[in-house]
Parts: structure tokens; C-alpha cells; sequence
């Protein structure tokens, strides 16, 4: 007996260790995930770490990056949010529509869209909050709602080339080395930051996890957790919005069949970054990761050439499994 | 304290005719209670008697039918509890109803975090929670998440938040459930504390002591009624429970073992070295048909880990259990149920009920489980076990189809106890049954479980009440700082004074 007590006192002193920091693990394990996955692809091909291939990850994913990050608000109250991508489209079409089409500037333009995306997202939440319908059945009816009037507007990709709109797809912010970035990376990484304050600093960012810790034990504290989660939904309809008008930047187009089944690929960087679905814990940083990974799978089967583009999918299937087996190991020791 | 000083004759709080109704049942009907600075003013009652309905109406959880909230002289009504703490009520309830992923000193200021500029400063929010944690004598790290501690420690935390709040009345609504006896004193300083700087407190709780040491006045409800407002000082123990009840004691006060022959013969289930990392050091135990197994001992010695080791409601990582002479491998309580074992967890919120479902569905799930899904139980079977257990454990109401979500703690209990027994176990494992309770279910409870033994059926039985262990058990297994510490036949030798000197210094030898 007394030969196995230093062994369960080192034991305990583990766990004890885990105990405190198991908000961070799961983040901690993407940032490693990150670095394999990087230096798998630096492994294989040459350049694979150049500066530019980094900026491009960035550049390629900058709408991804805000949608999820919106995501990670809804995902952190326990809900979930499948109008995304239908709603991102929207923004598109809307952007394209609008500008090219009826030749309104811009400048009313953008920020009608992100009225409209948070309008959608605060009406969903509305409705979660209100008339407790489930989040996954709200936000589907949100996502045939948004993508519905996608195709109202027109079945036709609808091209942009109004000058300010391709001014700033086409200007960049560019480092010493040549390496440049566009302006929407700059405005992904502002989303990310703003976020990162809000949730860790404010009065709503604190509601947040507490209305995912438990609902039931924050309405008791005094937490206005009906304002919690329409807020969250209006936050994740007003980053699919702008998500939708970086892609539209990104693509100079509007197209009713964009952004197809991109509630999915934000679902999975939200979770891959270390987020519990089942809401309370995570970090808009393991976002950020987590939509690095994606992105660093995606130029990695890119870089490969002969693979099926698909490949992307069944790798971050297999990670998303795995970062669930991950997050079930850690809410099992939460229990224990 | 900035609450101004009011005048003595004059209630911070008063309620008057309050009535509410739950689809159809009245749940309080005319109650009046009022709450005087600088008391403390214990609410007693059985379950079902109103209490937690009369503080939720107070909080403005649920709305009232009729009757007047009057707070300082003016009538108020909640919308909710962030009203309420807003004009000064706060509430720290009977479940710790405290974020488990924030942080301690989160779970604190959550709401009322320190900005400065909208931001959450958050080395000041640290030190405050600090400051205010070692204010109550309680080292706490502030920034361990709060399902890292012990429920206990929750629960003073959940105080800790209450007192910060600088509460006019601070609802207390049985915060010593999960405590034991330093936490309680330790509490009860707060307490006093709070009183001398004229807070009013209002204090639910099940333990007479504990009404006696620390409450000026006592209100007793009963059914949804008033059945009056006491000095503690001039009402006598008995007098007390006999207005809870409504009835002549005599019985309550017999809970004796009585002279049963003390079970001998092979032990039903033996447990060799049986042990779990982190939870409970490897015992050897015995419980033979017939015999009450009291487990004894502090909270967190390990009681509830060795009852669901015995249950396999958790797996050993060493050692084995043998049941009926055999090695047994529990992997489940499923599996434990196959081999006559039946368990009620003490958790029955979240482990036991499922309160969204029937008294009558509730009572069949386990037999229907050990069944099979493919052998359906007929109806008129279940009705028969169902009615037969309703009117056998006295369930209120004696309603089959009433959902069980909507009955008291007490009955909530006899639902589980009834589930188990229709599957007929040879050895029922009950963790803190009575816990929660009130004093007449317990009692009933008790009666029970040394009929079941009567009947040869093995039980073990954990409580955190020693009296309760001391006058049920046959045997009684000492824990201690999760360790067996001994195993002592329960004779006229062992007192309430041996036991206790057993668990202090962990056993004779």
C-alpha cells in the first residue's frame, strides 16, 4: 500500500493540473495540432513554409475566420447555428445586387447587409429564446429562409466590378519580404480581437459562458440570459453577414449557391479550436486555430495536386471526430 | 452596512395572503410571513408544506394569484431574481445554483463584476473575491474553476456571493444540507455576522438543531397554510415538530432498531480489497440477508464512493466483490441489478428521477429494464405494483399519473425507493435516502428499510446523520478521509460518543 501512495499523490497532482487548466487543453492540443499539420506540409513539399503560403491561409480563410468566430458566441451559450452559410450568401447577393444592379454606394450598402445579417441572427434568437424552439430547427428555418431569398434575388451569379468594391478586394497590406495580406485578413484578425474583448471582458461576454455553464443556475444569479442569447445569435447573423461580404470581396460576385454548407465548416473549426458543443468552455483564439487547421488541410491537398479535392472533407471529419473524443474525455474527468 | 436604519416594530419585509396555484393545485394559500431587520427567521415545514413556492413568489420566479409583497413599506412584485437582488433580496437556494465552468471569484461578482470603462478588471475582481473568501476563514483558489471543489465549499461560495451583495434580506433556503458540522458553525459565524449589522435573514433548513442555535423566530407551514409565527425561544422542540405535523408524536421519537436477532450466515456480497484511485482506499466488507450496513463517517470520508463501488455504479480498479459466493464483475448497474443489487443514488435529481415521466412510469423503469424492452410488463400487472407501492410508501399524491417533477423531495425519494423495490433485490444499496427530507417521510423511510431487513433483504445505508446510521444499522463501517477505518457490530456498547471518537481518530487500535 504504502509503495503506491507517491504514485497516486503524483497521480492527483496531474490531475489536479488538468483540473485547473482543462479550459486550456483543448486549446492547447489545436495549437499543436496546428504546428503537426504545418510541419507534416513542410515535411513534403518544398516552400510549404513560405511566408506568402502562411499569408494565404489567412487570405483564403478570412471569411471563414468571421463566420466562425460569430459561431463561437452561439456555440458557447449551448446553441447552435446552421443559417451561416445561407445567410453569408445573402450577403453576397445582396452586396451584388444592390451595387451592380440597382447602383447604390457601397458605403450604405455594406452596412445595410450587416443590419440585415444581424437582424436575421437576433430574430432566430428571438425565437430560441421566446417560443423555446430548438436552436438547430430555428437556425434551419433561418438558413431555408436566408438562401430562399438568395435565389428571389436571382438564380444568376451576379459579377461586381464597381470600382470600390474592387479597390478593396485588390489593395494589400504588404510586410517587408513582399508578403502581402488583403484587407480582409486585417478585418478578420480586428473581428477576432473584438471578440476576445467582448468575451472576456464584458458584462455580455461573461453571460455567455454563463448561460452555457447552466442556464437554470444564471438565470438565479441574475444573469439576463433571454438578452444573453438573442445578443449571441444577433452577433453570429452580424459575422455571417460580414463573413458574407469579405467573400464577396474575395470572389467579386454574388452567387445564390455560394458558401454552400459553410455553417458546417465553421461548426467544425469551432470545435476543432477547442470549443464544447455542449457550451460554457472555449476560446475565440482556438477558433482562430482551429480555422488555421482547416485552412492548412486544405493547401496541404492542394499542395499534393493528384488528390481529390474531397480528401479536405474526410480529413476534417476524422479531426472533428477526434476533437469530440477529446472534449468527452475532458467533460468525463469534469464528472468524475 | 448603507441600509438605513429602520425602526425595530417595522418589517423590511412583509408578505401577506399569498396564494398560488400549480395547474389546479394550490400550493399556498393565504400565507403571510414577516421579516424583521436584524433577525433571523427560520421557515419550517414539511416537503410539500409551501416553503420553497413562498421564497420562489418572494424572488418572483413564479408570479402569486393573490396577495401583497411589501418591501420597506412598499409594495413590490419581481418580475425575477435580478429584481429581487436589485432591491435587495438575495437568495442562496438548497441546490448550488452557481455556474460550475466560471471561476470562484466569477461565480462571485458574475453580474457585478468591477469595470473600469466597460472593461472586466479582472486582478481586481481576483483580490476582491479573495478578501471577501478570507473574511469568511475559507482558503479558496479563486481561480479554480467551481466544479473543481468540493459541493460544500460550492455552497459557501454561493454564500460568499450573497453576502457581497450586501443584501437587505438574504433568503437562505437549506444552504447546510451538504455541510458538515465545522462548515455549519463556520456559517453560522456569517450568519450572526450578517444579523448584527441588520440584515434579516430568512432560513430554511430540516435540522432542529440548527433552528435552535441560530433562529430568533420560527414560521411553520403546513399543506400551503400558515399554522403560525413562534419565538424559538419559548417553543419547545416538540412543539415544534408537532406543528409541522400536525399531529401527536409518540412514534417519531421510536426509531430503534429494536431487539431483532442480529443477521449471522454467508455474507450476500464481500467485497476483497475492492478500491478506486482518488475515491476510496481498498476495503474488505461484508453485508449478509438481513443485516443493515450503516456507513458512517464525515463528509467526503468516502461514504457515497464505497455504496457506488458496492452498486457498480462506479468500476474498482482493485480488488474484487463476490456476490452470492461468486466473483462478480459490475460493470454497470445494470449488471448489479441482474445480480439482485439494487442502488438509489444520492443524487436524486440528476442519478434517480427521470421528472419529466409518471409516478407509474417512473416506478416500473427498472423492472421494466431488467425485463427486457421485448417483455412488456402488462397493465394490469403494473397497476397492481403501482398502486400496491403508492399506498405502501403513503406517496403523495396518490396519483400514478402525476408527473414526478411537480412532487416533493420526500416523495420524489419514495418513488426511487419503489422503483427498486418492485425488482425485488436481494441487497438495496441507499446513499443519504433521507437526505433533504422531512421529518415524517424519514421516519417512514426508516421504518421501511428495517422491515426490508426483517424480511431478510440485505441493505447498506449511508447517511451523514450518525444518530440515523447508530439506529438502523446492525454493523457499522467507519470511513475516514476515504479509508475503512473499522467495521464495529452495533451492540450496546457502541455509542454515539465511541462512534464519534472512531471517525475522529480512525479506529480503536
Amino acid at each position: 500500500m504504502s509503495t503506491t501512495q507517491p504514485r497516486a499523490a503524483a497521480g492527483r497532482g496531474v490531475r489536479t493540473f488538468l483540473a485547473q487548466h482543462r479550459d486550456y487543453v483543448p486549446v492547447m492540443a489545436t495549437a499543436v495540432l496546428f504546428a503537426l499539420t504545418l510541419e507534416a506540409g513542410n515535411y513534403r513539399y518544398l516552400d510549404f513554409l513560405a511566408g506568402q503560403t502562411i499569408a494565404n491561409l489567412f487570405v483564403d480563410n478570412a471569411f471563414l475566420l468571421v463566420i466562425a468566430v460569430g459561431m463561437t458566441f452561439v456555440i458557447l451559450t449551448g446553441g447552435i447555428d446552421l443559417s451561416v452559410g445561407a445567410v453569408a450568401a445573402l450577403s453576397t447577393m445582396l452586396c451584388a445586387t444592390l451595387v451592380e444592379q440597382h447602383g447604390w454606394p457601397p458605403a450604405l450598402v455594406i452596412p445595410l447587409v450587416l443590419a440585415a445579417g444581424g437582424l436575421i441572427g437576433g430574430a432566430m434568437g428571438y425565437a430560441i429564446h421566446h417560443f423555446e424552439v430548438q436552436p438547430f430547427i430555428a437556425t434551419l428555418a433561418g438558413m431555408f429562409f436566408a438562401r430562399g431569398l438568395c435565389y428571389l434575388i436571382s438564380t444568376n451569379a451576379i459579377p461586381i466590378d464597381d470600382p470600390v468594391f474592387t479597390t478593396l478586394a485588390q489593395s494589400h497590406v504588404t510586410f517587408p519580404g513582399g508578403v502581402f495580406i488583403s484587407w480582409s485578413v486585417v478585418i478578420a484578425l480586428a473581428v477576432v480581437a473584438v471578440a476576445f474583448l467582448t468575451l472576456h471582458y464584458t458584462g455580455f461576454g461573461r453571460a455567455v459562458y454563463a448561460v452555457g455553464g447552466n442556464a437554470q443556475s444564471a438565470l438565479l444569479m441574475g444573469v439576463p440570459v433571454g438578452r444573453t442569447v438573442i445578443r449571441a445569435y444577433t452577433v453570429s447573423g452580424l459575422c455571417s453577414a460580414l463573413g458574407g461580404v469579405l467573400f464577396t470581396l474575395y470572389t467579386l460576385s454574388g452567387y445564390s449557391l455560394h458558401l454552400v454548407g459553410t455553417e458546417l465548416d465553421a461548426i467544425a473549426a469551432v470545435v476543432i479550436g477547442g470549443t464544447i458543443l455542449a457550451g460554457g468552455s472555449g476560446y475565440v483564439l482556438g477558433t482562430l486555430l482551429g480555422v488555421l487547421v482547416l485552412g492548412v488541410i486544405k493547401t496541404i491537398i492542394t499542395f499534393e495536386g493528384t488528390l481529390s479535392s474531397w480528401w479536405t472533407k474526410i480529413a476534417v471529419g476524422t479531426l472533428l471526430f477526434a476533437f469530440v473524443l477529446l472534449q468527452r474525455l475532458m467533460t468525463s474527468r469534469r464528472r468524475a | 452596512m448603507s441600509t438605513p436604519q429602520l425602526n425595530p416594530a417595522q418589517p423590511v419585509l412583509r408578505m401577506t395572503g399569498i396564494t398560488k396555484e400549480f395547474a389546479g393545485v394550490r400550493a399556498l394559500s393565504g400565507v403571510g410571513l414577516d421579516l424583521y431587520p436584524g433577525e433571523v427567521h427560520a421557515l419550517m415545514g414539511e416537503n410539500g408544506a409551501g416553503k420553497s413556492t413562498l421564497i420562489k413568489v418572494l424572488t418572483g420566479v413564479h408570479e402569486a394569484e393573490a396577495g401583497t409583497v411589501t418591501l420597506d413599506g412598499v409594495p413590490v412584485r419581481f418580475a425575477g431574481p435580478l429584481q429581487a437582488q436589485q432591491a435587495g433580496i438575495s437568495t442562496v437556494y438548497q441546490e448550488v445554483n452557481l455556474c460550475p465552468n466560471l471561476s470562484v471569484a466569477e461565480n462571485i461578482f458574475l453580474g457585478r463584476e468591477p469595470r473600469r470603462l466597460g472593461r472586466i478588471m479582472w486582478s481586481e475582481l481576483r483580490r476582491r473575491a479573495r478578501d471577501l473568501l478570507s473574511g469568511l476563514d475559507l482558503e479558496i483558489d479563486v481561480r479554480a474553476p467551481l466544479d473543481t471543489l468540493p459541493l460544500a465549499l460550492q455552497q459557501m461560495v454561493a454564500i460568499a456571493r450573497a453576502v457581497d451583495i450586501r443584501a437587505k434580506v438574504l433568503i437562505l433556503d437549506e444552504p447546510t444540507s451538504s455541510l458538515d458540522r465545522e462548515e455549519v458553525a463556520q456559517l453560522f459565524t456569517v450568519i450572526r455576522r450578517l444579523r448584527g449589522e441588520g440584515v434579516a435573514i430568512l432560513f430554511v433548513t430540516h435540522f432542529l438543531d440548527q433552528v435552535y442555535d441560530v433562529s430568533d423566530r420560527i414560521t411553520v407551514l403546513r399543506d400551503g397554510r400558515l399554522v403560525g409565527e413562534y419565538r424559538t425561544a419559548r417553543l419547545p422542540q416538540i412543539e415544534l415538530v408537532s406543528a409541522m405535523l400536525g399531529q401527536e408524536l409518540g412514534e417519531l421519537t421510536d426509531r430503534g432498531r429494536g431487539d431483532r436477532e442480529r443477521p449471522a450466515g454467508t455474507p450476500f456480497a464481500e467485497a476483497h480489497g475492492l478500491g478506486r484511485k482518488g475515491a476510496i482506499a481498498p476495503f474488505d466488507l461484508a453485508v449478509r440477508p438481513g443485516e443493515v450496513l450503516g456507513l458512517a463517517g464525515l463528509l467526503g470520508a468516502g461514504r457515497s464512493e464505497t455504496a457506488r463501488l458496492l452498486a457498480g455504479a462506479d468500476r474498482a480498479d482493485t480488488g474484487r466483490l463476490t456476490v452470492d459466493g461468486r466473483t462478480a464483475t459490475l460493470r454497470s448497474p445494470r449488471a448489479a441489478s441482474r445480480r439482485g443489487i439494487a442502488f438509489c443514488s444520492e443524487n436524486r435529481r440528476r442519478e434517480g428521477i427521470i421528472p419529466d415521466l409518471t409516478v407509474r412510469e417512473n416506478i416500473v423503469l427498472a423492472l421494466q429494464a431488467a425485463r427486457g424492452w421485448v417483455r412488456a410488463l402488462p397493465a394490469r400487472r403494473t397497476e397492481e405494483l403501482v398502486t400496491h407501492w403508492i399506498s405502501a410508501l403513503h406517496i403523495h399524491p396518490a396519483d400514478p399519473e402525476a408527473v414526478v417533477r411537480n412532487l416533493s423531495g420526500g416523495n420524489q425519494q419514495k418513488v426511487l425507493l419503489a422503483r427498486w423495490l418492485i425488482t425485488e433485490p436481494k441487497l438495496l444499496i441507499l446513499d443519504e435516502p433521507t437526505r433533504g427530507i422531512d421529518i415524517g417521510a424519514k421516519a417512514e423511510i426508516q421504518r421501511l428499510v428495517a422491515s426490508l431487513a426483517a424480511d431478510g433483504m440485505a441493505v447498506v445505508y449511508v447517511s451523514a446523520e450518525l444518530e440515523e446510521v447508530l439506529s438502523l444499522s446492525d454493523t457499522v463501517a467507519v470511513l475516514r478521509d476515504r479509508e475503512l477505518v473499522a467495521t464495529l457490530p452495533n451492540t450496546a456498547e457502541l455509542t454515539l460518543d465511541r462512534l464519534m471518537e472512531t471517525i475522529a481518530t480512525g479506529g480503536t487500535h
